[in-house]
């Protein structure tokens, strides 16, 4: 019997378990896919928004203020990277301008700090805006995470605490039995007392198990491109301003290795797993770009990719017991600023779980874990120790991100460690630059097989069964 | 009768214009070399190429070892002579031109080793 | 910080024949780096035959004819160290580099030569909509997969791009015993070789379809399902003409690319249509004696003349170690009509090669036409073309004494006239 289960390893998921790994409780998390954050954690804007956006009164203005002041913190306690940015909005005319106005009103209410800029004095920072722009506003403590990877960390930190992580197991039905739950999966039945419900785009299916949602699962698309890091149209991320229909809009992004970001749209679609990039998507993306940006090189693109946000038909995050099914807690509708609020959204889970559940202190929990080494940030000295200690930091395996043989097998050997090439894409970054793979690939392929102890048919790209490999050609 | 033809004996890849009468070339042009007209040749007869593949090496770098038939083989026999090589075995080390396969299916020509590979 | 005469980045075709070279110049203090466990390079997988007509009279595969110039390096005493990745040069020819046994280490080149090679452009630079199914491999990717590690990566295969490894590729998988349905060129023509279009494709009855593109994939573990449409003159899609192929495997021939994150970070000049460096006649790049040869300085058709460029590449290194900088400064070879780049790009009116060979491309198919080279009003040279095709690098070849005391940069072009 577990006191807790959460069902989504996301980043809310993940957030939860590493918060509640601090107290003595039996905590297991239920993920569907073969990795953790393989949902909207995955394919998102990675900005953490400092909180200037969402209208007042609600719960993503509180929590996303709350959040992003905690985001620093966590990184630098999971050894994750984060990087301050800066974000400017980008206002083109007169009534752009007064809705900076608006903006710059909350972000004073709230304590977020920002600056008013002129076009000119915008335009000697970012000479790529487009000639529309008349004025900016700077929130320059706006960052960047990788999302993936904080997810990651925080689970790894919880599992090093006893948290335990079921992968590709999905949830299939839900029981009440003498006063607690009884979730259905493939691998058998699990107990719980209390279920969190962090299931992302199918948090309804979940939520419909137990009793019938009063909203909606509405799943939005958003479409990007990510261009090579050696074309650096941006050095800050550059919103337009925001409205009402069109959400946040199409931005540009620098990412936390230099590569930009520029998306996304947002469509509507019925299937919440349909994360395929579509010739209208991402011709909407090139076109809007255009009203805050110019010179933008999308001919350097090296990659689309779609993400499904859990929109539901509430407006705002759904954080709270379910009205009819004590001690089934929904995290639900937790889009953007889903990412930034994330740490707060668990704080808030944890007043709603407290209500009802003793929550005593594990002295013993450590919320930290162990750095993870990344060569490419150590001086030579430092590279030279290493590679002494252990000669696979001496043989590089990702070209065009610099990533060595030690490095991928410490992400497969760590608590939470990666199962498949794209695990250690998400850990590491192999097969994020400019070759996509191409040339590290096969390489990783051999690594993984010998460190799980499989054959290289067996290795999975993503997926569980997305095997690479067809067959040996030569037995 | 007048056949077009591309010449693949190399990458230069010639435009190769043969005049054949009863079956028989008479006349090639458009060659740069003599290979060109006994590509022509044969091609309006019975094609022929040079196959290169791999067999399973045991005790070498790699698992598969890069072969290659020594001259041309008969176009029709190709896919007969990937099936002897599909069970092929060799043993490293090999040097480069050793003899894989000698005489593969009765046509005189050898599948020799396309590179050395020393053993592990 | 340990000093050598010239530092060669790469141990592939390019690489080996440089370093020969060095050698028969008598420069002795060279190092070769290579990533890989063996030099070669990229020949160690491109197993089919056609390498080295030029260089050795033979029709050689790829690993035979990297063999020859390892073989050559090693009676030359030439050092290699491999499984050595190069991680940053500096323009002042500082270059680091990092392995299992020595670490991480820099030295100071005298020259340096670049012979990097390229890389393969990826689904993301091609733009396929759709889900991220495995199953989408690039042709270089598969092509290891098979012929170095053994392993074949599909049953029944589409190939995007007609350039030689795809073609190539057609041909591999199906003599493996996988279906290959077809093979889609975006362009009017095929990217390949004239030879490769008949003994990979006619050969075995694969039907290339041009003016066609891969629009979408299907498949949510592995690939299922493309949509390919037909493009019109634009290469936009024409509505309706989609067709679908249930595929588990699609390889990608879309181009390549040369690997230039060294030559960047060193503030080197590259050249947007070959994406390479700009080299002047001695192969040498905007940084002073820091050179470029082979892939890495813009894509070959066929190995010869990767050597044979490298050869210039390293003549050029050598001459500036005993004698320094060509004197004077450089004149541009421009891009005429039907030219789409010239490589190397700029020439020394007052010091200039012996001989130069300007490598070319046009931009579409001719089939007749003249290239006329001209600086200013002069016509320097006319020669007649028949059979110009983009996937086939042409020369012309200019003399020192018609460089010399050039005031007006060159011109290649290719007219109609006869």
């Amino acid at each position: 019997m577990y006191d807790v289960v959460i069902i989504g390893a996301g980043i809310t998921g993940a957030m939860l378990s590493r918060k509640l790994s601090r107290y003595q409780l039996r905590i297991a998390v239920l993920e569907k896919e073969n990795d953790t954050a393989e949902g909207a954690t995955m394919a998102n804007s990675a900005v953490i928004h400092t909180g200037y956006d969402p209208e007042d009164g609600t719960l993503k203005a509180e929590l996303n203020v709350k959040g992003a002041q905690q985001y620093e913190e966590i990184c630098r306690e999971l050894h994750c990277l984060y990087k301050t940015v800066g974000a400017f909005i980008a206002a083109c005319g007169p009534e752009e301008e007064a809705q900076l106005g608006v903006l710059a009103a909350r972000a004073d209410a709230r304590g977020v700090p920002y600056r008013r800029l002129t076009r000119e004095e915008a335009i000697t920072e970012e000479p790529n805006l487009s000639d529309g722009v008349t004025a900016v506003l700077d929130f320059y403590t706006t960052a960047v995470v990788y999302p993936w990877e904080v997810a990651n960390a925080c689970m790894e930190c919880a599992c090093n605490n006893g948290v335990e992580l079921f992968l590709n197991t999905p949830c299939q039905a839900i029981r009440r039995e003498d006063g607690c739950f009884v979730i259905e999966t493939p691998q058998g039945d699990i107990q719980t007392r209390y279920i969190v419900n962090a299931a992302g785009v199918h948090a309804e299916d979940i939520h419909a198990m137990v009793a019938a949602p009063s909203w909606h699962m509405t799943p939005r698309r958003g479409e990007y491109y990510v261009l090579d890091e050696d074309a650096k149209p941006v050095q800050h991320i550059i919103f337009p301003v925001p409205s009402k229909e069109k959400g946040k809009g199409v931005l540009a992004i620098p990412t936390v290795h230099g590569n930009t970001l520029i998306g996304p749209n947002s469509d509507f679609v019925d299937d919440p797993d349909d994360n395929g990039t579509s010739v209208d998507g991402l011709a909407y993306v090139c076109a809007n770009i255009g009203k805050t940006l110019k010179n933008i090189p999308l001919n350097r693109s090296i990659r689309t990719f779609a993400g499904v946000r859990p929109t539901t038909t509430c407006p705002d995050f759904i954080i709270e017991e379910a009205a009819d099914v004590p001690h089934f807690i929904d995290a639900v509708s937790i889009e953007s600023p889903g990412l930034a609020s994330a740490p707060a959204v668990a704080d808030r889970l944890i007043e709603i779980l407290a209500k009802s559940l003793e929550l005593i202190p594990n002295e013993k929990a450590v919320m930290t874990r162990k750095a993870p080494v990344v060569l490419a940030e150590c001086s030579p000295e430092e590279r030279n120790a290493l590679i002494r200690e252990n000669p696979a930091y001496g043989r590089m395996i990702c070209r065009c991100c610099q990533i060595s043989e030690g490095e991928i097998v410490d992400c497969i050997r760590r608590t939470c460690g990666a199962r498949s090439v794209k695990g250690i894409k998400k850990r590491v970054g192999a097969g994020f630059g400019r070759c996509q793979g191409g040339f590290c690939e096969p390489r990783v392929v051999h690594i993984l097989a010998r460190e799980l102890g499989i054959s290289p048919l067996e290795v999975e790209y993503g997926a569980k069964d997305s095997h690479i490999l067809e067959r040996e050609n030569r037995v | 009768m007048e056949k077009e033809l591309i010449c693949v004996n190399c990458p230069m890849g010639c435009r190769l214009t043969a005049v054949i009468e009863n079956d028989t070339v008479v006349s090639v042009s458009g060659n740069r070399c003599p290979k060109g007209k006994a590509y022509a040749e044969t091609e309006c007869i019975r094609p022929e190429r040079i196959l290169t593949t791999t067999v399973r090496i045991m005790g070498g770098i790699h698992r598969v070892l890069p072969v290659i038939s020594e001259r041309e083989l008969p176009l029709d026999r190709i896919f007969e002579a990937m099936e002897v090589l599909r069970t092929v075995q060799v043993q490293a080390p090999v040097a480069v031109g050793d003899v894989v396969v000698p005489d593969i299916l009765g046509t005189g020509v050898s599948i020799v080793a396309a590179r050395s590979m020393e053993a592990v | 910080m340990k000093k050598v005469d010239a530092v060669i980045i790469g141990g592939g075709s390019a690489g080996l024949s440089a370093a020969v070279t060095l050698k028969k110049q008598g420069i002795e203090d060279i190092l070769v780096i290579e990533k890989d466990g063996e030099p070669g390079g990229i020949l160690e997988q491109c197993i089919h035959n056609g390498f080295g007509l030029q260089t050795f009279k033979e029709q050689l595969s790829g690993p035979a004819y990297a063999e020859r110039y390892a073989d050559m390096a090693k009676k030359l005493n030439v050092k290699i160290l491999l499984n050595t990745m190069v991680t940053n040069l500096t323009a002042d020819r500082i270059v680091e580099y990092v392995n299992a046994e020595e670490g991480c280490v820099q030295i100071q080149a005298g020259a340096v030569i670049l012979a990097v090679g390229c890389y393969e452009r990826p689904r993301g630079g091609i733009n396929i909509t759709g889900t991220r199914p495995t199953g989408i491999f690039t042709a270089g990717q598969a092509q290891r997969y098979l012929n170095i590690d053994g392993y074949m990566v599909g049953k029944r295969v589409f190939i995007l791009g007609s350039g030689d490894i795809g073609l190539i590729m057609a041909r591999r998988m199906t003599l493996e015993g996988a279906e290959v349905i077809g093979v889609a060129e975006l362009m009017p023509y095929s990217n390949g070789l004239p030879r490769n279009m008949k003994q990979c494709l006619e050969d075995f009855n694969i039907p290339l379809m041009l003016s066609h593109t891969v629009s979408k994939v299907f498949g949510k573990e592995r690939l299922e399902r493309i949509e390919v449409v037909e493009v019109d003159e634009n290469r936009n899609p024409i509505p309706g003409s989609e067709q679908y192929f249930d595929v588990d495997t699609l390889l990608l021939s879309c181009g390549l690319i040369p690997e230039n994150h060294l030559a960047e970070h060193a503030g080197i000049v590259l050249n947007p249509a070959t994406k390479g460096p700009v080299v002047d006649d001695r192969y040498m790049t905007s940084a002073e004696g820091i050179f470029a040869c082979g892939n890495g300085l813009h894509v070959h058709d066929l190995v010869d003349f990767v050597s044979l460029q490298a050869e210039r590449a390293a003549e050029g290194a050598a001459a500036y170690l005993k004698n320094g900088k060509p004197l004077g400064s450089t004149l541009q070879i421009k891009n005429g009509n039907q030219v789409s780049y010239c490589v190397p790009s700029q020439f020394y009116p007052d010091d200039p090669a012996e001989k130069l060979t300007v490598y070319f491309r046009v931009r579409t198919p001719l089939d007749a036409g003249t290239l006329v080279i001209r600086s200013g009003g002069q016509i320097i040279r006319k020669v007649k073309k028949r059979k110009l095709l983009p996937s086939v690098m042409e020369e012309a070849v200019l003399l020192g004494k018609q460089m010399n005391g050039l005031t007006d940069d060159i011109t290649v072009e290719i007219t109609g006239e006869e």
